[in-house]
């Protein structure tokens, strides 16, 4: 029998909000967050509209002896900071960053360990041009001569440090002193649930008690930004209604839009959070029980989209089910990736039918990207906060912008409601096909 | 307590700047020779750093057949399909029939993507506003929309390489991309040997794939001054464990190897090469830009691969150090390994292929594993070149110059990530009997 872990704290952060109280308040009240993007003029982008994470001052998430560090943070990285800050502080961990009096820290921190999805980070365009054109040659074109020679110093020292996708997990560990296993996970879409299950595998083999794990993400700068809609993914059309842009599931779905953010959770082996419990007060939101990865193998579209039939997807589902040793049945609620695009739904909705048969009309289906957008690296982050929130409400939150559901598919709008949820399903598909399915149990 | 399932290799390859076959590279490698030279990627003439090592007169389709799935791939992805199709064949599943799909799996320790500079360079350029020092977002969009190629974009993400693997193989079980820098592809095999373990998978696939030898990867690497400077003697510059050590050198190309339960490889007949027997992960914690003092989480993450390996440091015959080149990492590194060691320190026989291939960053791992694959099998441990005037703070057997015949049945490798994340992997002379 395996190890058993639970979740014990989440650290949400997008356009809904920051932490599990505020974000699980809009999701509730199914108020959309996808506005015109001020992050950068993209009015002469074919999309231009997205979900930023609302004005934060990243020093109020970073004690004072690291704030220096903060200068070489891309955005990706502080929403990994704040997420994990949320993640430490809903758990009721007192670790090197959120100690305030003296007391001791509540793990030893060889078996603490961070296991954190990134994205592929863009360099800061205003920073990086503002040294390119020192480099320009007479007719104003960009010569490699004047860049290697001079041109290069004039981005700071550490410019490279701000931009590599595992110093999302590297900050996250020194702020709060992780010295465990810690791993970047890069696989689009797939990475926060690939790291939650690399997190469970690691505690399970017994080389951590506890892990961070997620992901986060910004495609909300104009280079990200462009390569989304490049990909073909991205809705084009509803610049105008930003709050129904999103529909997943729905007849109308026309396309997903970019938001930012996702989500960090605290993983926690179950025998020694109920020791530290009995102490510090923590309650477990979800038991983590079971897990499954796979790859979708589509040659039409060199893997961007999973296979129509949804095959791959279906793989993922039924291994985390047979690792949680429950039946399709006991399931009352799925989380799914639901991109809002019609033919990822549609392989979601083949791959849910293949695994679920007619019973799958009883499950509700809750989308998170309707309100909150694509958040890449960090969007499965962010839908296992939902689902664990969800588990330990026994409520699901509102579902929007769904008015013409798939056929055979519990997906319509509905306000958020109580549920008896006794197992929850939340799975994510990465751009190049890689899948991830959790199982979640109440504790 | 049940008897774990053993892990073992039953397949490599590579793509190096030495060339792209297993026992030519090997017998450079054994000969000292250096892959160092002059940097043709682009114009890096007034760059600090003018030279590194390139991976020469390579095509992916030397191993693989042409398929309208892999047309424009990035090099990281043309990198990991040569190696996957020479490590896929040395295993012998071209010929297996018997693979369940399903349970085929893949975890990479993959690069981002060489960006598509000179349309990128041209777009930032000409998308500037002189007036307000900013990027103005509608010109930008418009020239990029010239300029820009979405599949060339595309392939930048760094789970590319997986995604083609994928479908060259038809790969459909568990499948991740990790990249914890420098670490990457030895944290990818770690990770594959626990899933096999677990019996989540039959075979994985596993490895890596990386170039930074692009514009923006050497400006990085110029501006943090990781790079050693050497212009005027390439094949000299990679000086691992010396005196005058002065940086990396960068390398690329892609190393991969097949993995599987000994019981999935007898039972279809595999040439079992060697088995994984440790394997560690931990963070430092300590700083970005430094490694941590006393080599805190490099000595964490080879006492964890000891501890799951149940073997000791007095077993270790070869050590395959990160050994970079620059003064940071080989001092500490050297601390670490007598930090584990202790007494037995001084008779561990250590190398560093760095020295000759450079810095293959986040594929080091895979390339160096499969040298210490190869000194197993043939009981023969590679040199580290250039290793006149060692570092009277690097005072352990560093194998200077010149190959060595030894007796090789443990041998360790080490890798650590810029950052902080450091692993260990170690592996043993195949031995039906040896017990878990």
């Amino acid at each position: 029998m395996s190890k058993s872990v639970v979740i014990s704290g989440l650290g949400p952060v997008s356009g809904l909000g920051l932490g599990i109280g505020p974000t699980w308040d809009t999701l509730a009240s199914g108020r959309c967050a996808i506005r015109p993007i001020k992050a950068f003029d993209a009015t002469g982008f074919d999309c231009s509209i997205g979900v930023e994470v609302s004005d934060f001052n990243i020093s109020k998430f970073v004690p004072k002896w690291y704030r220096k560090a903060t200068k070489v943070m891309a955005r990706d990285i502080e929403l990994a900071v704040v997420a994990a800050d949320l993640a430490a502080r809903d758990a009721r961990l007192v670790t090197k960053s959120t100690v305030d009096d003296g007391k001791s820290f509540s793990y030893d921190s060889t078996r603490m360990g961070a296991h954190i999805g990134a994205g592929l980070v863009a360099a800061e365009l205003n920073e990086l041009t503002a040294a390119l054109v020192e480099a320009r040659d007479d007719h104003g074109r960009f010569d490699y001569r004047k860049w290697g020679g001079e041109g290069i110093n004039h981005l700071t020292p550490l410019w490279l440090l701000k931009y590599l996708p595992n110093m999302l997990a590297c900050h996250v560990t020194i702020l709060h002193d992780a010295q465990g296993p810690s791993n970047t996970i890069t696989c689009c879409e797939a990475s926060g649930g690939l790291s939650l299950g690399e997190s469970l595998r690691v505690i399970r083999r017994g080389a951590a008690e506890m892990c961070f794990c997620g992901g986060t993400d910004s495609k909300l700068n104009p280079m990200s930004f462009l390569r989304q809609i490049m990909t073909g993914r991205v809705n084009t059309t509803d610049n105008d209604s930003p709050a129904t842009a999103v529909r997943p599931f729905c007849r109308t779905a026309a396309g997903t839009i970019c938001g930012e953010g996702g989500g960090i959770v605290v993983l926690e082996a179950r025998d020694s959070f109920e020791k530290r419990a009995a102490e510090d007060g923590a309650r477990a939101y979800a038991q983590v029980l079971g897990f499954g990865a796979s790859q979708s193998v589509h040659h039409e579209s060199r893997n961007m989209l999973p296979d129509p039939q949804g095959k791959g997807i279906a793989l993922s589902i039924g291994i985390a089910l047979r690792d949680a040793r429950v039946s399709p049945d006991d399931i009352d609620m799925i989380v799914p990736f639901g991109l809002g695009l019609d033919v990822s739904d549609m392989a979601e909705a083949n791959a849910l039918a293949s695994v679920f048969g007619d019973r799958l009309a009883d499950i509700p289906l809750v989308c998170t990207k309707s309100m909150a957008g694509n958040c890449a690296a960090g969007a499965s982050g962010l839908d296992i906060c939902v689902a664990a929130k969800a588990v330990a409400e026994q409520m699901l939150p509102a579902v929007i912008n769904c008015d013409q559901p798939r056929e055979g598919l519990r997906a319509g709008s509905a306000p958020g409601h109580r549920h008896d949820i006794r197992y929850a399903l939340t799975y994510s598909c990465g751009q190049g096909g890689q899948n991830a399915a959790i199982v979640l149990a109440r504790t | 307590m049940d008897k774990r399932t053993r892990i073992v290799i039953t397949g490599i390859g590579w793509v190096t700047p030495l060339g792209h076959d297993i026992d030519l590279v090997w017998a450079k490698l054994l000969d000292g020779q250096s892959g160092i030279g002059p940097t043709s990627h682009f114009d890096a003439g007034t760059f600090p750093t003018q030279f590194s090592a390139e991976v020469k007169d390579y095509d992916y389709q030397q191993f693989i057949k042409p398929s309208a799935a892999h047309d424009g791939v990035g090099l990281n992805t043309a990198f990991a399909l040569g190696a996957a199709a020479q490590a896929w064949s040395s295993a012998g599943l071209d010929a297996f029939e018997g693979l369940d799909h399903e349970r085929l799996g893949l975890y990479l320790g993959s690069g981002e993507g060489a960006l598509d500079f000179d349309n990128y360079v041209a777009t930032n350029i000409g998308g500037w506003d002189k007036q307000s020092c900013k990027i103005d977002g509608t010109a930008w969009v418009k020239i990029a929309l010239e300029h820009m190629n979405a599949l060339r974009e595309a392939e930048q993400e760094p789970n590319m390489p997986l995604a083609h693997l994928a479908m060259q193989f038809n790969a459909q079980g568990p499948a991740y991309n990790c990249l914890t820098a420098c670490a990457a592809s030895t944290q990818a095999i770690g990770e594959a040997t626990d899933i096999l373990r677990r019996g989540d998978a039959d075979v994985m696939v596993c490895g890596g794939a990386h170039t930074m030898i692009h514009p923006l990867g050497v400006t990085g690497f110029n501006r943090l001054t990781a790079l050693s400077t050497r212009n005027e003697s390439p094949t000299e510059a990679s000086r691992p464990f010396s005196i005058d050590r002065d940086g990396f050198v960068l390398g690329e190309g892609a190393g991969m190897l097949i993995l599987e339960s000994d019981e999935h490889a007898m039972q279809r007949g595999a040439p079992i090469l060697a088995e994984i027997v440790g394997y560690g992960s931990s963070a430092d914690a300590y700083r970005i830009t430094d490694i941590h003092p006393e080599g805190r989480g490099p000595s964490a993450a080879m006492r964890q691969a000891f501890a799951d390996a149940g073997v000791q440091p007095a077993d270790v015959d070869y050590i395959s150090a990160h050994g970079t080149g620059t003064k940071e990492n080989d001092s500490i590194e050297t601390k670490a390994v007598k930090n584990v060691f202790g007494v037995d320190s001084k008779d561990v026989a250590i190398s560093s292929i760095k020295s000759m291939m450079g810095h293959l960053i986040a594929a080091a791992g895979a390339v160096e594993l499969i040298t210490c694959v190869l000194a197993i099998r043939d009981q023969r441990v590679p040199p580290t070149i250039n290793l006149q005037r060692p570092d009277p703070e690097c005072d352990l057997d560093y194998v200077p110059n010149k190959s060595r015949q030894i007796q090789v049945n443990v041998a360790l490798s080490n890798s650590f990530g810029f950052g902080g994340q450091n692993d260990t992997l170690i592996i043993r002379r195949w031995d039906p009997d040896a017990g878990p």
